[in-house]
């Protein structure tokens, strides 16, 4: 969207507030709802990628060397923490 | 019902209005139809999937297991630019209720039939309007319809409002159900070459396509939501000029002209009835009979619900007296049944305002005769006079 979303105003929303441009969730950064987010311990990390594989929201990215980190779109649900084969990672809550 | 004016075009057959209700959606050249039998609206869907597999009409047809799934299929397929329309009753109305807001919200074009019946329980399957009066806040246009002539009229006419690009909203034609569903009558059809002139192909502002693609349906914030059910709310508003062109368009083509608040011998009226649907064909033989003893009674029809006409309501009323609203559904535990409610907000800011009398009538199927009108403009006279007993009176009910 070209402005913030609390300054457009009725008459700029479009008909049926339909979004024409794709992939507009992008902007949406969903990592402000986090209150813990999971830390990998890389000694014990296995490169298998089920983290990434089992997280519901393209939150996990894969690093150079095969290892994996959240990224700005993980909310801190702890799928991967519970799925981690391993058990390497753990969830940390969040500090202001 | 104003004389039809016979045209080249058009031809008189005698028809179920049901039936009556199909041919014009056939002649509309509806694509998609989802929909799911329920009495009293079944047979205009099983004459349309009649018409589907008979080759008579290419349009896809979508059989499902519910009301809920009927909307549901039908948002998808008006989504997608087809000219979509379904028809239900009463529970089904009520088993869509909440995709009903969606695809008003969506400012999709779908048109349906409500064939008006009392909502259970108890289990009824008769005629009332408590069906769509629970389901007033939808967001969609909503017209009643009093006869069969204008069942298909207002069946082909709803496309057209529906589609405009300024309008872009679902549109409910409410008809009664059995009284009016099951009627056969001799109705005025128009030939698909002048039903073609006057309603073009839809072309969707937007569409589904994969090689554009668009959200639709998407979530909002806090920060967002008021704003688009204030952008609903004046489409809504707005589209009332949009409805008059369309209902002038057809009255130059057919002669038949019809108006948001339509006035039956109201001339010098100091007392009002304001009936919808079919109940206004019985209550004009009682004003006939009122006016030919002599008294000052006259009749507004209440044609568009959604968007209500508060102007077209109060240039209607100007000059009379006592203004006696009919119901035919209730607001249970409410201060008053979903007409009157409307109309007393409609003159309770104004300097002069007619004095209301409420009476509810016609519940689940219960008949209604000349007789019953003027005992109730007798029975409001006097109360006009000495204060009403009660906020509404539920006419005719024992006890």
């Amino acid at each position: 969207m070209s402005k913030p979303m609390d300054q457009i105003t009725w008459q700029e929303i479009e008909v049926g507030a339909i979004l024409t441009e794709p992939g507009s969730a992008r902007a949406y950064d969903t990592g402000d709802w986090r209150s813990q987010h999971p830390v990998w311990t890389k000694s014990r990390c296995i490169r298998c990628g089920v983290c990434w594989t089992v997280c519901p929201e393209a939150g996990i990215s894969e690093e150079p060397g095969g290892y994996f980190d959240m990224n700005h779109y993980c909310k801190g649900c702890g799928i991967c923490a519970k799925e981690c084969v391993t058990g390497c990672i753990s969830m940390v809550p969040e500090e202001e | 019902m104003m004389a039809a004016k016979a045209k080249p075009t058009a031809h008189r057959v005698g028809m179920e209005v049901s039936i009556a209700v199909s041919h014009a959606v056939q002649l509309a050249r509806a694509e998609a139809i989802a929909a799911y039998p329920i009495t009293p609206q079944t047979h205009i869907v099983e004459h349309l999937s009649t018409m589907v597999a008979n080759g008579d009409l290419d349009a896809e047809f979508v059989n499902v297991e519910s009301e809920h799934s009927a909307m549901s299929a039908c948002i998808g397929m008006s989504a997608t630019g087809a000219r979509t329309y379904t028809a239900t009753s009463s529970q089904g109305l009520a088993l869509m209720n909440e995709i009903l807001f969606i695809a008003s919200a969506l400012r999709l074009p779908i048109a349906m039939t409500v064939a008006n019946r009392a909502l259970s329980g108890p289990l009824s399957i008769w005629n009332d309007h408590g069906d769509i009066m629970a389901a007033r806040d939808i967001g969609w246009i909503q017209v009643f319809v009093e006869n069969g002539q204008e069942a298909f009229d207002h069946s082909v006419m709803a496309f057209k409002i529906a589609e405009n690009h300024k309008v872009l909203l679902p549109t409910i034609i409410n008809m009664d159900g059995f009284i009016l569903t099951h009627v056969v009558e001799a109705m005025e059809f128009l030939d698909q070459e002048t039903i073609d002139k006057f309603l073009p192909a839809y072309h969707p502002r937007f569409r589904l396509d994969p090689h554009q693609p668009v959200t639709m349906g998407a979530f909002a914030m806090p920060e967002i939501y008021t704003e688009m059910k204030m952008a609903h709310q004046m489409a809504l508003t707005e589209s009332y000029g949009h409805i008059l062109k369309v209902w002038k368009e057809w009255g130059d083509l057919t002669g038949r002209r019809y108006q948001p608040v339509e006035r039956y011998k109201t001339e010098g009226a100091k007392i009002l009835l304001l009936t919808m649907g079919c109940l206004s064909e019985v209550a004009e033989v009682a004003v006939d009979e009122m006016r030919e003893a002599g008294e000052e009674v006259g009749l507004l029809k209440l044609r568009l619900w959604r968007p209500f006409p508060f102007a077209d309501l109060r240039a209607a009323v100007a000059g009379a007296e006592l203004l006696i609203v009919i119901d035919r559904a209730l607001s249970l535990g409410g201060a008053a049944p979903p007409v009157l409610a409307e109309v007393r907000s409609a003159f309770y800011a104004q300097p002069q305002r007619p004095q209301t009398a409420s009476f509810v009538i016609g519940l689940g199927g219960r008949d209604v005769a000349p007789p019953a009108f003027k005992e109730i403009v007798a029975q409001a006279r006097a109360e006009a006079q000495t204060g009403p007993t009660q906020e509404f009176h539920i006419y005719g009910v024992r006890g």
